[in-house]
C-alpha cells in the first residue's frame, strides 16, 4: 500500500475492484463506513455480488478478466471529459515527456515484438532525452509524441460500446462508475483504490494494477491523504515477508538478486539506476550503500572491502533465469531438486495445478515442512490415489509455534511494523520458526566446518550469532536488521555528528557504502535504534488529524505513513487539499510539517526537486516502459477464455506469456467440454488453504465443506439444485462441491454471447476435516502474469454438472 | 462444574417465566449460587495476564488480547480495545484465534516419514535436525555449481528448493532469507508469489 488502512477515512470515493473487501479484510471495513458516514461514495466492481456489494453506493458486475477494458474505459472517459488533474499531470507526472519516434502499437501488439521468442525489444519504447541527458517535455501537452497525446490515442479505442461488449457491463454502470470515480480529479477530493489477488492472479496481473496506477495519476490521486493504490494484501506478514526477499528476484529491501552478469560488485552496481536531471532526487542512487550494508550483516567482520564485502559468495542467477514459482515447481515435477524445504506453506493446497505439484512432490528424496497443523503438503505421500509404498521421498514434519506463542514484528499492508508479545508457550515439543532455523543452520555450520564440502565459505562465514545466554534472540535479529556502526565514525558526512562502534543506526541516511556500517534490511533501518524497539509503541497522539498515528508502531520507510506525500503539495509546499493536509512546508523554520516528507528537500518551486523520489525521472509514469508485456495496458483475454476473438484486437492473450506444455499442464479454450468461466476466492472464516482454519472447531463448523456457487440460470441450464452433489471439472482435474444456486451471480453477454461465470472457495482439502471436498486448485492453470508469474486462478474455464442421482449431502446456503 | 454467569440466568429465567421451569438446567440454582459461580469466574479473569500480539491471518494487522491463566495457559482471546485500526473489534477468524492456542489437533511432536513407509514416527528435535543438516549438506555437495554453462561464477545450490513464509515474523523471515543465501539457493519463493 501507498497509503494504509485507516486512510480509507479520508477518501472521497473508495473503489474496491479485483478483491472483496467487507468478505476478506473485514476490520478494515470499519473505515470505509467511517467515509461512508462523511459522505464518501463506496464502488464495487466485482464479478461476483458478495457482502461488500451489498454495502456499495454503486456496484458495477463485470467478467473476470476484463479489468484492463473496464478501466481503460475510464481512462478515455477522463481524457474525454476533461476530468483530469491539470496541474498534477503537467508537473508530478510523465505526462509531458517524449517517447522515442520509432514507438507505435498496432493490433494489440506494441513496436518490438518478437513471435519467435515471445517477447519485446524494448528500446523504442525509451523516453527522449536531450543533448545532456535530461527528458524531453512538452508542457503544453500538445505533441503527438508526448505521452499524454499518446495516451489519448491508445484509449480512444475503449469506447463504452467495445467495453460493454468485452467485459458484460452494462453501459448506464460503466458511466456510473466513470462520473462518480473522476469527480476525485479536484485537488480537494481523494479517491482510493483497494485491490486484492483480483488483480494479480490474471495473465495480465501488473497491467491491471498499472491501468488504475494510470488513472490515480491522472486524477491526481497519488501521495494524498485518501488515494493512493493499496493492495489488500491476503497474509498478516506477506508485507513483511516479500520485504526481506523470500523471492527468487530479490534480496532484503528490494535491490535485485545477483546474476551472472554481474560477476563483481563493480559490475553490479553499474546497474544502479541513475539520472542526469538533477531535479530528479532517484533516492536508488543510494543502493550501493544497501548493499554494502546488507552484506556485512550477511558476513560480518569476514566481509571486507578487499573481498568486495563478499558479494562472490551470493548465489547468482544465470542471465535471464526465472526462478519464480510455477517454474520451481515445474522443475521440481521435472525432477531437479532432490531437497525442498515448506516452510510454513501448504503448496499442495496453495499452488494453481495443485495435482502437478503433488507429483513433483514424490520426486524429492526430501522434503522438511514446517507447521502449526498437519497439511496436504507434510502428509501428500498418503493423499488421495496414492500408494506411499512408491513414494521415496523422505518427509520431515516440525510442529511450530503458533502466531501468539513467540515474540517477534509483522509488517502489515499499510507498513505499519507491529510487535508481537509471546503470551504463551507453545505446546509439546513445538518451536518459534526463529530457533528451528537458528539451530539447524548451526548444525549445517559444525558439518562444513568438520567435513568440508562444496565452497564452504558462505555458510562457514555466515554472521549466526542471535543468542543470549546460550538462547535464540529475536531482539539480536531485530537489531541485525536495523543496522550498526561497525567503527567508531568522528564525523559522519551526513550530519558531521559523532556515532560510537556498536549503536544503533538511527535511519537509513547514515548507511554507508564502505563497510562501516550494517544494515540487514535498510528500509527497516529506523525501526530499533538507541531510542529503543519502535514497532512495540503503544501512543495514539495524532497530530494531524488523518489518522496516521505515528507513534503507535512504526512504518517503513522512516515512519512515513504515506509514500510520495510531497505530491500532496503545491510548487510552494501548500496543501492542495487544505482540509486534509498531509505535509505543508514552513517556511519561516524551513522544514516540513505533518508526515515525515519523501526527503527533506524543500518544495518543488519552479527548479527544486520532483516528488516521486523513487522514480528515475521523479515523477509519476503513466508511461511506463520497464514491464514485459508493453508500456501502457492493453486488453487481452485469460489463456482460457469463452470467447474466439479478442474484441480489441487480434491478438487474444498477452504475447508474452511463458506457456507451460505437456504431462499435467492442459488447457482449453473455447472448448465446448468446458464452457463456463471459474474463479476461486475466500470465505471471511477461512482462510487460504484453510491450514489453520480447518482445524478449528467454530469455523469449520460455520463453513464445512466445498461448494461451488452457481446462477440460478446456470442450475436451470444443467438441472442443479441447491444443495445438490456437483462435479466442477476443467482440463487439469475434477472436485466435487455442493451447489449453491444464488442470484448473486449472473450470466454476462459477451459480444452477443451467453457467458455463465461460477465461483468456488480454495479453503478445503483431503486431510481435514474428511469428505469435505478438495482444493480448488486441482483445476487452475500453470499459468502466469508475464512480469510476477502468479498464476491466473481468477479465470478459467471449467464444466459443472450434476454427481448423481444421489440425495444431496446438506442442504448449502440461498 | 458448568458455570452459569447471571446473564445465563436472567436469560433462562425469562424462559422459566413463559411457561418452562428451570428444571431445564439440570440442576436447582438459586441467586445466590449463580453470584458465587459468577465471581469465581471473575477471579479467574482478574489473575489473568493479558498480553498484546496481532492477529495471524489478513494483513490489516489487529490488535489482539490474549489472557492467560497462573500456568500460563491461554483462557481467552479478544479484540484489543486501544489498537488503533480495529479499535477491539476482529472477524470470525481472527475472534477464533483461542482455538488455534487451545487445540488437540496441534503438532506436538516432530514427525518423520521415511521413503516408502506408510506411517509417521515421532522422532526427537535432535535426531531431526541431525538428519536434516546431513540431506542439505548432500544435496547442496552434489548439486552445487561454482560455475554455470556460460562458465561465470555462481555460486549456486541447484538442488534445493524452499517455499515460504508469510507465516513468519519479520526476523524469521529476514532469517531464513539469510540462510537460504548462504546455502546457495536460487529457487526462494513463497505466498507473494500465489
Amino acid at each position: 500500500m501507498t497509503n494504509h488502512y485507516i486512510d480509507f477515512r479520508n477518501a472521497d470515493v473508495i473503489l474496491n475492484m479485483g478483491g472483496n473487501v467487507a468478505e476478506n479484510h473485514p476490520v478494515s471495513f470499519k473505515w470505509i463506513q467511517e467515509a461512508k458516514n462523511r459522505g464518501a461514495i463506496f464502488i464495487h466492481v466485482d464479478p461476483r455480488f458478495t457482502r461488500t456489494s451489498t454495502k456499495a453506493d454503486i456496484f458495477a458486475r463485470l467478467r473476470s478478466g476484463t479489468d484492463i477494458a473496464f478501466l481503460g474505459g475510464m481512462i478515455k472517459y477522463i481524457l474525454d471529459n476533461n476530468l483530469y488533474d491539470e496541474f498534477y499531470v503537467k508537473n508530478y507526472t510523465n505526462a509531458s515527456f517524449m517517447v522515442n519516434p520509432k514507438y507505435s502499437f498496432d493490433d494489440g501488439l506494441f513496436s518490438g515484438y518478437d513471435p519467435s521468442k515471445r517477447s519485446y525489444d524494448a528500446s523504442t519504447w525509451a523516453l527522449e532525452k536531450d543533448e545532456n541527458g535530461i527528458p524531453k517535455r512538452d508542457m503544453t501537452l500538445q505533441d503527438e509524441r508526448c505521452v499524454f497525446q499518446l495516451l489519448k490515442k491508445h484509449y480512444s479505442r475503449y469506447t463504452l460500446e467495445k467495453v460493454t461488449a468485452i467485459t458484460g457491463t452494462p453501459q448506464s454502470d460503466l458511466e456510473k462508475v466513470y462520473a462518480a470515480y473522476a469527480a476525485t480529479h479536484a485537488p480537494d477530493k481523494a479517491g482510493t483504490v483497494l485491490y486484492a489477488m483480483g488483480w494479480t492472479q490474471h495473465t495480465v496481473g501488473v497491467q491491471n494494477i498499472r491501468a488504475m496506477s494510470i488513472i490515480q495519476s491522472l486524477l491526481g490521486n497519488m501521495g494524498i491523504a485518501g488515494g493512493g493504490v493499496n493492495a489488500l494484501r491476503g497474509e498478516s506478514n506477506v508485507q513483511g515477508s516479500t520485504d526481506a526477499a523470500l523471492l527468487f528476484h530479490i534480496l532484503p529491501g528490494y535491490l535485485p538478486a545477483p546474476r551472472e552478469q554481474w560477476q563483481t560488485l563493480e559490475d553490479y552496481h553499474k546497474t544502479t539506476p541513475a539520472t542526469k536531471d538533477p531535479r530528479s532526487v532517484n533516492w536508488w542512487k543510494n543502493r550501493p550503500k544497501y548493499l554494502a550494508s546488507l552484506l556485512k550483516a550477511f558476513y560480518g567482520d569476514k566481509a571486507t572491502k578487499e573481498n568486495d564485502f563478499g558479494y562472490s559468495w551470493l548465489p547468482k542467477l544465470d542471465k535471464t533465469q526465472d526462478a519464480s514459482w510455477l517454474n520451481l515447481f515445474d522443475e521440481m515435477y521435472k525432477g531437479t531438486f532432490t531437497g525442498f524445504f515448506a516452510w510454513g506453506m501448504n503448496p499442495a493446497c496453495s499452488s494453481a495445478n495443485a495435482g502437478k505439484v503433488r507429483q513433483a512432490l514424490a520426486k524429492l528424496d526430501w522434503m522438511v515442512n514446517v507447521n502449526v497443523f498437519d497439511s496436504e503438503t507434510g502428509s501428500f505421500w498418503k493423499g488421495p490415489d496414492t500408494d506411499p509404498k512408491k513414494i521415496k521421498t523422505e518427509v520431515f514434519q516440525l510442529p511450530c509455534a503458533a502466531f501468539m506463542e513467540k515474540e517477534g514484528s509483522i509488517s502489515n499492508s499499510g507498513r505499519w511494523m507491529q510487535w508481537r508479545s509471546k503470551c504463551a508457550h507453545p505446546p509439546g515439543d513445538a518451536m518459534p520458526d526463529g530457533e528451528i532455523m537458528y539451530d539447524l543452520f548451526k548444525k549445517v555450520q559444525a558439518l562444513y566446518k568438520k567435513e568440508k564440502g562444496s565452497l564452504p565459505d558462505p555458510i562457514l562465514n555466515l554472521k549466526w550469532d542471535y543468542e543470549t545466554d546460550g538462547k535464540f534472540d529475536v531482539h539480536k535479529v531485530a537489531k541485525e536488521i536495523n543496522g550498526y556502526f561497525l567503527e567508531d565514525i568522528p564525523e559522519h558526512p551526513v550530519d558531521k555528528k559523532e556515532y560510537k562502534k556498536g549503536t544503533l543506526v538511527p535511519s537509513f541516511v547514515y548507511l554507508l557504502d564502505d563497510g562501516r556500517t550494517s544494515s540487514g534490511n535498510w528500509i527497516y533501518c529506523a525501526s530499533y535504534t538507541e531510542a529503543g524497539n519502535m514497532a512495540v509503541r503503544r501512543k495514539k497522539d495524532d497530530p494531524t488529524g488523518l489518522g496516521l498515528y505515528p507513534q503507535w508502531s512504526w512504518s517503513w520507510p522512516v515512519n512515513r505513513r504515506i509514500i510520495y506525500n510531497r505530491a500532496s503539495v503545491d510548487l510552494e509546499g501548500k496543501p492542495r487539499n487544505p482540509n486534509r493536509a498531509l505535509l505543508k512546508w514552513d517556511a519561516e523554520n524551513k522544514k516540513w510539517v505533518g508526515d515525515i516528507p519523501d526527503g527533506p528537500a524543500p518544495p518543488m518551486g519552479t527548479e527544486g526537486v520532483y516528488p516521486f523520489i523513487m522514480k528515475p525521472d521523479g515523477v509519476a509514469s503513466i508511461f511506463g516502459p520497464g514491464l514485459k508485456d508493453g508500456p501502457f495496458p492493453e486488453h487481452y483475454e485469460p489463456l482460457e477464455c469463452p470467447i474466439e476473438k479478442n474484441l480489441m484486437s487480434n491478438q487474444r492473450i498477452n504475447p508474452v506469456i511463458k506457456i507451460f506444455e505437456g504431462g499435467p499442464d492442459t488447457f482449453a479454450t473455447c472448448d465446448p467440454r468446458y464452457p463456463f468461466v471459474c474463479t476461486t476466492y475466500r470465505v471471511t472464516e477461512h482462510w487460504q488453504t484453510g491450514v489453520l482454519t480447518r482445524w478449528l472447531p467454530w469455523l469449520l463448523e460455520t463453513e464445512p465443506q466445498m461448494f461451488c456457487e452457481i446462477s440460478q440460470e446456470l442450475a436451470k441450464l444443467r438441472g442443479i439444485e441447491n444443495g445438490e452433489k456437483v462435479f466442477v471439472e476443467s482440463p487439469r482435474g475434477k472436485v466435487w462441491a455442493i451447489a449453491i444456486v444464488t442470484p448473486r451471480l449472473k450470466p454476462f453477454v459477451i459480444a452477443g454471447q451467453t457467458v455463465h461465470l461460477v465461483g468456488i472457495p480454495w479453503h478445503f482439502g483431503w486431510l481435514h476435516s474428511k469428505d469435505v471436498g478438495v482444493n480448488a486448485n486441482r483445476l487452475t492453470p500453470t499459468v502466469g502474469d508475464p512480469n510476477t508469474m502468479i498464476p491466473e486462478s481468477k479465470a478459467f474455464m471449467v464444466n459443472v454438472t450434476k454427481a448423481s442421482q444421489e440425495p444431496a449431502k446438506k442442504a448449502g446456503k440461498a | 462444574m458448568s458455570v452459569v454467569t447471571r446473564r445465563d440466568f436472567l436469560r433462562i429465567s425469562g424462559v422459566a417465566a413463559a411457561g418452562l421451569t428451570l428444571s431445564r438446567l439440570g440442576f436447582d440454582l438459586t441467586p445466590a449460587q449463580v453470584y458465587a459461580a459468577e465471581l469465581r469466574r471473575d477471579l479467574r479473569i482478574k489473575g489473568a495476564k493479558e498480553t498484546p500480539t496481532i492477529c495471524c491471518y489478513c494483513s490489516v494487522g489487529c490488535g489482539i488480547l490474549v489472557s492467560t491463566d497462573a500456568k500460563g495457559k491461554v483462557i481467552n482471546a479478544e479484540g484489543d480495545p486501544d489498537h488503533p485500526i480495529s479499535e477491539g473489534a476482529l472477524c470470525a477468524k481472527g475472534a477464533a484465534s483461542y482455538q488455534i492456542a487451545v487445540n488437540e489437533n496441534r503438532l506436538t511432536k516432530v514427525r518423520y516419514r521415511a521413503p516408502y513407509s506408510d506411517k509417521w514416527k515421532e522422532v526427537s528435535w535432535e535426531w531431526a535436525l541431525d538428519k536434516i543438516a546431513a540431506n542439505v549438506k548432500r544435496s547442496r555437495d552434489a548439486s552445487f555449481a561454482e560455475k554455470n554453462a556460460e562458465g561465470k561464477v555462481v555460486n549456486r545450490t541447484n538442488g534445493i528448493a524452499s517455499v515460504g513464509s508469510a507465516a513468519m515474523d519479520n526476523e524469521e523471515c529476514w532469517l531464513y532469507s539469510k540462510m537460504l543465501r548462504a546455502l546457495g539457493l536460487v529457487y526462494i519463493e513463497h505466498q507473494a508469489r500465489i
